[in-house]
């Protein structure tokens, strides 16, 4: 994905670089970068300063561009009223079992597809696949349904973070990038550890997982921030007020709250999902591509 | 639209067989069981999740949606579910609202990043913080960009941002959510805005791998720039293009957040009910699971046809 100037694009080089396409490319650079800036970086501005601006201020027309008296109050108050400190809890603790859950089962189910190839492991992984195929919203109610009287073991999971963890285990995607990074490790250091006398578990520890920190930090990024995103699974799973993810608990006070301390809110939510993926975005940008397309 | 893969290369015929198989002849059977007993249990913890999430709830949707639970009781009732559902005054409504938003989303949520992506591809300059931000709003918890585009920019008094650049543009402004026309339109809007990144980063990487000799010799053949893409660009991302667009399809027709949240579900004059927020309403609201789930079964039936013309259509082309 790195910046490849030697390949050759829809126009060339050359044209680029001289006279009249010279002149046209940089304008239309500007003209990009410019409306790029404001479509996707100005809403995020209007977000964070209309949430400073007074109630008046808000209705005013036609609206300001910068906060006259910036209430910072706004920010303090969604703090305080909606309890966020308690509902970002909720969320990360979520977003970090999720991430082990996924880790530890999928990983050793990707190795074991990729390396054991246990009898009927083929089977297990096309069903497995086959649920990619199968919408979210359709499986919404049975597997509610679920949750509240599990199997065989009748237990409920309302409330329980177990709800959110996993069922993201059963996640096809994920099994899917692990395998296909697998699959890319040599079969020979298979075999020389497999000489050497170690144990399946014991290769996978100190050869395969080492070889494979990239795609397992995708993997984590991936269930942190759909844990971050998701909203009408814990809605339903989480019902009490003590145990609601951040965007759950906003929509829920959203009603009764005035609506630049709902924004305020909304922009505190956002703020771990930016930084992450500020941090991380060559990781996020390596994954979604990866697996996706091939030549 | 964050998932997306292709389906995987077929196995290499030259592949080596994993060292466990490829035991000699010699091996017990004793050796054999444990060897993939071990494989099993690698697998277990996932494939209990897979059963009890995924596989068991698709089985008992389709049960669920031919009986009926009341009292604690559960009776076999036909296909009573469905002729219920069907007959709510906004089934119809739903399916119609559903189809218009996949149609507009496919109109702007396709094209718009396809061509995004081909002009970044273009820019030798600024293409790393230019991709930042088409995927920025992705990373947003999609109920906090909602709230956003609902009290700030949707607002239908000129205090609203899109009213108000519509006014200094001297053009007539728009009741938006009010509006049951504009109702749709706007909820594609916001959602574009929200997902778009997703797609323009495939198109991106898949527009990396075109062949630059091929824009060689249609351009030594006198091609204008919109030929090339029509008989270069398009044709070398075909595939990427087929599959996003049925991504697209089935992320679209499960709509749902967006009416929850810009419209309070419904919106004016039912705009903006799509067939999720029913079966949300039936199951959730209504007390009626089992409607919902049947609602779940038809959904699932209309995707699947939409698949099936999916693979025809590829499959054709091939």
């Amino acid at each position: 994905m790195a910046q490849d100037s030697g390949t050759r694009t829809l126009i060339s080089q050359t044209q680029i670089s001289r006279g009249r396409g010279r002149v046209i490319y940089w304008t239309l650079l500007v003209v990009v970068v410019a409306a790029f800036t404001l479509v996707f970086l100005g809403p995020l501005y209007w977000m964070v300063t209309g949430a400073l601006k007074s109630g008046q201020e808000i209705a005013q027309t036609p609206p300001s561009l910068f906060p006259k008296d910036p209430q910072p109050q706004n920010y303090i108050d969604a703090w305080n009223n909606l309890d966020l400190a308690k509902l970002l809890f909720n969320t990360f603790y979520y977003a970090i079992g999720a991430v082990l859950f996924q880790l530890v089962l999928d990983t050793a189910a990707a190795y074991s597809l990729s390396k054991l190839r246990p009898i009927f492991g083929n089977v297990i992984l096309a069903l497995m696949l086959g649920t990619l195929m199968i919408p979210a919203m359709v499986l919404i109610v049975p597997q509610y349904v679920t949750v509240i009287d599990l199997p065989i073991l009748h237990i409920n999971l309302l409330d329980s973070p177990f709800a959110i963890w996993l069922p993201l285990v059963a996640n096809a995607f994920n099994i899917f990038l692990l395998k296909r990074f697998f699959d890319s490790i040599p079969e020979e250091l298979m075999a020389a550890a497999l000489m050497d006398g170690a144990s399946s578990l014991r290769t996978l520890w100190s050869i395969i997982l080492p070889l494979s920190r990239p795609i397992l930090g995708v993997v984590s990024i991936f269930a942190v921030t759909a844990v971050w995103k998701d909203f009408l699974w814990p809605k339903l799973v989480m019902p009490s007020p003590e145990t609601r993810t951040v965007s759950v608990g906003i929509y829920a006070f959203a009603g009764g709250t005035p609506m630049n301390v709902v924004i305020a809110a909304s922009v505190i939510a956002a703020i771990p999902t930016v930084i992450i993926f500020l941090i991380f975005q060559r990781n996020i940008m390596s994954g979604l591509t990866t697996g996706s397309i091939k030549g | 639209m964050a998932i997306t893969t292709v389906p995987e290369t077929p196995r290499k015929p030259g592949r080596p067989p994993s060292p466990y198989s490829a035991r000699p002849q010699r091996t017990s059977l004793g050796r054999k069981v444990r060897d993939n007993l071990t494989g099993h249990a690698f697998l277990i913890g996932a494939v209990i999740c897979f059963v009890v999430f995924s596989w068991y709830p698709m089985i008992r949707g389709i049960v669920m949606s031919f009986q009926r639970t009341r009292r604690g009781e559960t009776t076999w009732v036909g296909w009573d579910n469905y002729s219920r559902i069907i007959a709510d005054p906004s089934f119809w409504t739903a399916w119609q609202n559903t189809f218009y938003f996949t149609v507009l989303a496919l109109v702007l949520g396709y094209v718009v990043p396809f061509f995004v992506a081909v002009l970044l591809n273009e820019f030798r300059h600024g293409k790393g913080y230019l991709r930042i931000l088409v995927y920025l709003p992705v990373m947003l918890p999609p109920a906090s960009a909602l709230f956003l585009f609902k009290f700030y920019a949707y607002d239908p008094s000129e205090a609203g941002l899109f009213n108000a650049i519509l006014k200094a543009l001297h053009l007539p402004t728009s009741q938006w959510m009010q509006s049951p026309e504009m109702t749709m339109p706007a909820m594609v809007v916001a959602s574009t805005w929200m997902n778009m990144g997703g797609a323009v980063l495939i198109y991106l990487a898949s527009l990396q791998n075109i062949p630059g000799e091929l824009y060689e010799a249609a351009e030594l053949d006198g091609a204008g720039i919109w030929r090339r893409i029509r008989h270069v660009t398009i044709p070398q991302t075909r595939l990427i293009l087929a599959l996003l667009a049925m991504l697209q399809i089935v992320a679209t027709m499960q709509l749902f957040i967006e009416p929850l949240i810009l419209a309070n579900g419904a919106g004016a004059e039912d705009s903006a009910t799509s067939v999720a927020y029913l079966i949300y309403q039936h199951g959730f609201f209504q007390n009626d699971l089992n409607g919902a789930a049947a609602l779940g079964v038809i959904m699932l039936v209309v995707l699947a046809g939409f698949s099936a013309v999916y693979v025809r259509l590829t499959a054709k082309q091939d």
